[in-house]
């Protein structure tokens, strides 16, 4: 069981952003990628997620031994896949509580609706964890919230909803050392031999916190290279320079 | 059908003079209907009818609705779970009256109120100016006026639960006129809720219909009073609404329009800060569908110094809809140490609507703290993508994202039985979108 990503190629208009990326993330393991600004780290998360400005021009996306690309972004989700977005957006008059509980009963039989005792318990447990105040409940999806709360509030969702596959993007970006602790808590409780998970950083220090299995390399749309997490270590002192292909 | 054929058009000739009714109310009816021949009606100079639809005014079909029985209201009421008292004017007849105030409050139809309270009538009704462009309509209206509620609050009481009364229109081409007069004394309270509703159509097609309604508010020293209109009327009507509200010294008054019926709806909103101190809320949320026109004109006269007035007018505008939002702030020379706000927002669900704004602000005092601004936008994509990627269809974003839109007008009523009433049309709008 795994998600496998082989030879993608993805553009948006006319640029051409993944170049063939080949990945499997098999459930049970945390993948990292790394790799400078613009190599195509955010794009192949939103990719996988289904974001209609990229258009998959080549290459394939299995979920469990199912095409994916097929799907809308919401199908996508609803079958499992987690995207905790490095910039969460706001929803103004919305509150989180209503929120989260919409997402939940997006994924019940039409006419179904969760029990809201249940629910709250395990809301409240959840956000207890994540040391997360009460007071996020009632308000506004991430409207005024700081860069850690809005990042903690990713993990909330994704502990709720309990997906086979999370993908984290630049989860860490913005983060103090405190709530890159938190975060990163929040991660390790969901790690599980029924979950893959996949984590886009910019830098090594996330990886302190969330041990990974794999670590690979993304430059200019491709995974130069793979291995295991003293990769990061190995590009935290010596940068990405020494990777890059001669002829780029 | 007969008995429609035989009316006149409420252009032609006005109601009977009510011979029961005080002499001076006689009077400004009649004065009423010369000053409705002798306006002029707007034009296109008009100011206050820019990018309003002019052609709306042609009010020669409508004739003054006939007197139904109760039993011939075929209509499911939606409103509070509790009042303190519930009104029901069917054609500005009264249908229905229940009360539970406290002692001292006075609450009734203001044709039963003409005859016991006279005086204090005379004192308040239709004593403000309409400058907002409506002045020929204010001046048919207070010429056909027979009926509406009338609510005075005595010093220092507090009326908990809301008061609340319909309005309903029924017949084809039938005008109701509806008035609503409120004082609330020194340091008393009030809530009052009006409903503008259609009755059913007892053909084939929705009768036309038009509600010509104005209120006087009037909130005196330390009183707290708030004001909410439901507009519902059906698809096919007009509505032309004129307030005017005054806030005395320390005084907080709080009005919310919400639009969800009509073809036309027009309101004109004036508010005096009259007393120092004085604070207002002037709110609207309005979800335009098919091809609505919703034109609203608002008024923040700041006439005392340390007054405060926050405007949020917030329209979701489907299909093709178009609404129309021109304000104006205005602080005498003496008001200083005004705060005032003014903010329209506009969410396009669709690309065929149009949303217009003109804020203004005439600023003629030191010490002030002044805002305007109006905004218009659709939902990103970013923002669709966010919700998608939870699980949530784009159809379900889309509304989720238009419902909060929308709740953050609601939530400034801070009532909740208020604004359990205001969602559940806002709900009831939302599920005639597909």
């Amino acid at each position: 069981m795994s998600i496998i990503i082989k030879d993608l190629h993805a553009k948006i208009g006319d640029t051409e952003i993944l170049k063939g990326v080949n990945l499997e993330i098999p459930k049970g393991e945390i993948h990292a990628i790394m790799g400078i600004n613009g190599s195509g780290k955010s794009t192949l998360s939103k990719v996988i997620a289904g974001h209609d400005d990229y258009e998959v021009t080549s290459g394939s996306i299995e979920m469990d031994g199912d095409d994916i690309l097929e799907l809308d972004v919401d199908e996508r989700s609803r079958n499992g896949i987690f995207l905790a977005f490095q910039y969460p957006m706001e929803i103004p008059g919305v509150s989180n509580a209503n929120f989260i509980r919409a997402t939940l009963n997006a994924r019940l039989p039409e006419g179904e609706e969760l029990d809201a005792v249940a629910y709250y318990k395990d809301l409240y447990a959840k956000m207890d964890s994540l040391e997360m105040d009460r007071k996020f409940t009632a308000r506004a999806v991430n409207e005024g919230f700081s860069g850690g709360e809005k990042k903690r509030n990713e993990i909330l969702q994704m502990a709720m909803l309990q997906p086979k596959y999370c993908i984290l993007d630049e989860t860490d970006s913005g983060l103090d050392i405190d709530a890159l602790k938190i975060v990163s808590k929040g991660v390790n409780s969901l790690r599980s031999e029924e979950r893959g998970f996949l984590i886009i950083t910019h830098y090594q220090r996330l990886l302190d916190y969330i041990k990974p299995d794999v670590v690979h390399v993304m430059y200019d749309g491709q995974i130069i290279k793979s291995g295991g997490p003293e990769l990061a270590l190995e590009l935290e002192e010596k940068g990405y320079d020494h990777l890059k292909p001669a002829n780029a | 059908m007969t008995s429609t054929l035989e009316l006149s058009p409420i252009t032609e000739s006005k109601a009977a003079v009510d011979i029961d009714a005080p002499e001076w109310f006689q009077t400004l009816q009649n004065l009423a209907w010369e000053k409705f021949q002798n306006t002029p009606a707007p034009t296109r100079k008009n100011e206050t009818w820019r990018f309003g639809d002019l052609k709306q005014l042609n009010l020669d079909n409508f004739v003054s609705a006939a007197e139904l029985d109760a039993g011939d209201i075929d209509l499911e009421l939606n409103g509070l779970e509790e009042a303190s008292a519930q009104f029901i004017f069917a054609n500005d007849a009264t249908v229905h009256a229940e009360t539970d105030l406290p002692e001292g409050v006075i609450c009734l139809p203001l044709e039963d109120a003409l005859q016991t309270h006279g005086d204090l009538i005379h004192q308040h009704l239709l004593k403000s100016e309409v400058k907002l462009g409506s002045e020929k309509y204010a001046a048919l209206h207070a010429a056909n006026l027979s009926n509406g509620l009338f609510v005075y609050v005595p010093k220092g009481i507090e009326v908990e639960k809301p008061i609340e009364a319909y309005h309903i229109v029924a017949g084809d081409n039938a005008t109701i006129f509806p008035h609503t007069l409120i004082i609330t004394e020194d340091n008393a309270k009030v809530s009052v809720v009006d409903y503008f509703i259609s009755a059913a159509s007892k053909g084939d097609t929705e009768d036309t219909q038009l509600v010509l309604a104005m209120n006087d508010l009037i909130s005196t020293a330390g009183s707290q009073l708030n004001y909410l209109t439901v507009q519902n009327v059906n698809l096919s009507s007009k509505v032309i609404q004129i307030g005017s509200t005054i806030v005395d010294r320390d005084a907080r008054a709080k009005s919310f329009v919400l639009n969800v019926g009509a073809a036309w709806a027009r309101n004109e909103s004036y508010c005096t800060l009259a007393g120092k101190g004085a604070h207002s809320d002037m709110l609207s949320l309005n979800i335009p569908t098919g091809e609505q026109l919703y034109d609203q004109r608002t008024f923040q006269h700041h006439a005392s110094p340390h007054t405060y007035s926050d405007l949020l007018y917030k329209n979701a505008l489907y299909g093709k809809t178009k609404t129309t939002f021109s304000g104006l702030i205005a602080v005498d020379e003496k008001a200083h140490f005004t705060d005032a706000y003014q903010t329209c927002r506009n969410l396009l669900m669709e690309d065929t609507t149009e949303a217009n704004s003109m804020p203004g602000l005439q600023i003629n005092a030191d010490q002030v703290k002044c805002s305007h601004g109006s905004t218009a936008s659709a939902i990103s994509n970013d923002e669709i993508f966010y919700l998608q990627a939870r699980g949530i269809t784009p159809k379900n974003a889309r509304q989720l994202i238009a419902r909060g839109f929308c709740v953050q007008v609601i939530e400034r009523l801070e009532n909740d039985a208020l604004q359990n009433l205001v969602i559940n049309y806002l709900d009831e709008k939302f599920a005639t979108v597909v």
